[in-house]
């Protein structure tokens, strides 16, 4: 077969980390179901994720100076053959993922204990690392149709996720039903651009795309399969008017799915969503300007206020939180929608910062779920008092979401507003910094309820246990040191955007 | 692609106008029925459209299945069809079973939970829940709320 071409071999075990980051969680699954041992779920799901975490280091390691590694699945070459591709932006976001997992994970355990019955559990986290699998799957390939299987993967665990939220409340089912019927929708519509790209270049690999677009220009084939490619993304990324399942799905799963889901998920999708924006298609193409200029800026403009305005008015911190989520992804789209260096630096910046900060505080009100039995503004009022180191968790994470100098939150709006104010698009860096303000309501309001108010007489005054508060300071600290340490971020992500920008670099 | 709308333009495209039929069919389907079996149907249809896509893109005109014979004596006259896109719904065939196997379990307890698969019955029934919440929240917070 291909094996006189040995360079496309891989030969030791360090060539091999693409694939192995994939390929830990995906065994891990099935092994915990086959295994069936209810006590050695979590170990084994712990274990792979932590394995996944450091592979993904080493990779993000390898990539962080600009370059690429090209792995060919089953030594076959592409085109043909399917294509592992890691580049700053994707190692990046497989760092991320594994991450938030890793340290979600053992939160996960006391959190799931409470909310899921027992005889559940091996199911649940067998689930878990199917969506793991599905996430790292979709960021690290360098095949077209390879991401919607992937993203099946991880939709379909998603759903079932989700729906474990039933036995707290039932109307977890029907968010997952909802959730199921737009993301097959996304998907879908995904897999028909796809199918007009392979009739218009004979080819699935994102590079060769690349470059077969970029030599037949613009047709009308490649024009709809944009708009379907951006679509059935945008259903995943939850643009703007396409984000209707995301507060009930968030509000509704169980506390350590939604923060390992707002982290990632919606993270992953966005990355693709650049992957496809600036490497399949260019951005020298007027059709793809003119959609990032009157169709994604507005819509990502409009998230940012509406969204923010939705969030001050809920009564549960957990659907505030989902809908403070939609306006955040609101920032990242104006970034890509930019279309410059710094506008892309912000965007993989803010989906690295977001996806900590949103992690810091759904972990925490599954904590404050966990004592006072729900996420309703009355029950967590007083909780300062009664669960200080949660509550002081949860500001942090307050803050760094509004973007307070010193957080994470705070680099990547900078950076924002510094890639409007290089368009000369002041007025949109004016937005930037007023939606902002939206975000100061809403925090203040969860900082009113849990400093200024006395708690209700029913709630056990108790701290989280050690094993839930251990992994949400990780979170809250590593909001303040990416608040101060930008160096990591600031190259990541322009490395990142560079990568991105430079438009198709074609096969080896 | 000219925008000739000519007999052999509307003829030619039999697959792509098929395509869109059932589409939109599956689609309208989805969007406009309350019944959640129905719904996933609709879904149905709408998936096993974009596999006729797929498939119907792999025919070469004149082509045959894809097969070599045994002692890989390949005519060179003997056209082949294309069967990338042939494996690639097998695929999607697969992706759409769990997700219809997913949709219908989860409908399964939605009637245990619910007693109703009537989309506007469910939406009742959550808006009296909603309703019920904010009532006991709300004067909680002190009308606030």
């Amino acid at each position: 077969m291909a094996t006189e071409t040995t360079h496309h071999v891989a030969m030791t075990l360090s060539d091999h980390l693409p694939v192995l980051a994939i390929l830990v969680p995906f065994v891990a699954a099935p092994l915990c179901v086959l295994l069936g041992s209810r006590s050695l779920t979590w170990p084994i799901t712990f274990l792979a994720s932590a394995a996944s975490f450091v592979i993904s280091f080493l990779l993000l390691l390898s990539v962080i100076d600009g370059g690429f590694i090209s792995y060919h699945i089953g030594g076959w070459a592409p085109p043909l053959g399917i294509e592992y591709r890691v580049d700053a932006a994707n190692a990046f976001v497989l760092f991320l993922v594994t991450g938030i997992s890793t340290i979600v994970l053992p939160y996960a355990r006391e959190s799931v204990k409470s909310e899921i019955p027992e005889r559940h559990h091996t199911l649940f986290y067998a689930c878990f690392l199917l969506c793991l699998t599905g996430l790292l799957g979709v960021a690290v390939t360098g095949d077209a149709f390879n991401v919607f299987v992937f993203l099946e993967i991880s939709s379909l665990s998603t759903y079932v996720l989700i729906a474990q939220g039933s036995y707290r409340d039932r109307r977890a089912l029907t968010a997952a039903y909802d959730y199921l019927i737009m993301g097959t929708i996304g998907a879908t519509f995904f897999v028909i651009g796809l199918g007009m790209l392979y009739m218009a270049t004979g080819t699935l690999n994102m590079a060769d795309l690349a470059d077969r677009i970029a030599d037949q220009g613009a047709n009308r084939t490649v024009r709809a399969a944009f708009a379907f490619i951006v679509v059935g993304i945008g259903l995943k990324v939850a643009i703007y008017p396409l984000h209707l399942w995301l507060p009930n799905a968030y509000t509704y799963a169980p506390s350590a799915v939604t923060a390992f889901l707002a982290a990632t998920a919606t993270k992953v999708a966005v990355y693709v969503l650049m992957r496809f924006l600036f490497s399949v298609f260019q951005p020298s193409f007027l059709f793809e300007v003119n959609t990032l200029e009157f169709m994604i800026i507005p819509f990502a403009i409009l998230a940012m206020f509406a969204a923010s305005f939705i969030a001050i008015f809920q009564t549960d911190l957990k659907r505030l939180l989902a809908y403070s989520s939609i306006a955040q992804i609101g920032y990242m789209l104006l970034g890509i929608g930019l279309l410059n260096e710094s506008g892309v630096a912000a965007a993989v910046a803010h989906l690295f910062n977001h996806g900590i900060t949103k992690a810091v505080l759904f972990m925490g009100v599954g904590a404050l779920v966990l004592r006072s039995g729900g996420s309703f503004f009355d029950r967590i009022e007083g909780m300062g008092k009664l669960m200080p180191w949660t509550s002081a968790a949860i500001v942090i994470g307050g803050l760094s979401l509004i973007g307070v100098p010193g957080t994470a939150g705070f680099l990547s709006k900078w950076l924002l507003v510094q890639g409007a104010l290089e368009k000369g698009w002041w007025p949109i860096a004016i937005l930037v910094v007023l939606s902002s303000l939206l975000a100061v309501i809403y925090v203040w309001r969860i900082v009113e309820a849990m400093y200024l108010r006395s708690p209700a007489s029913d709630i056990e005054a108790k701290e989280a246990p050690l094993s839930m508060l251990v992994p949400i300071w990780i979170m809250a600290l590593a909001c303040i040191y990416f608040g101060f340490a930008t160096d990591i971020t600031l190259t990541a992500s322009h490395t990142a955007a560079q990568g991105l920008l430079a438009g198709p670099v074609g096969l080896n | 692609m000219s925008g000739e709308f000519t007999w052999d333009f509307i003829v030619g495209h039999m697959n792509y106008w098929l395509f869109i039929v059932l589409m939109m069919t599956g689609l309208y389907i989805v969007v406009a029925k309350g019944n959640l079996v129905k719904k996933i149907v609709g879904l149905n249809i709408f998936q096993t459209s974009v596999f006729m896509l797929y498939i119907s893109m792999g025919k070469v005109t004149g082509g045959t299945a894809p097969i070599f014979p045994a002692d890989m004596n390949i005519d060179p006259d003997v056209v082949y069809s294309n069967p990338l896109p042939h494996v690639l719904i097998l695929t999607a065939i697969v992706v759409g079973i769990a997700t219809t196997s997913l949709g219908l379990a989860l409908i399964v307890r939605i009637r245990e939970e619910f007693g109703t698969i009537e989309e506007h019955e469910i939406l009742d029934i959550e808006k009296a829940i909603a309703a019920a919440e904010n009532k006991l929240h709300g004067e909680a917070m002190g009308g606030r709320a």
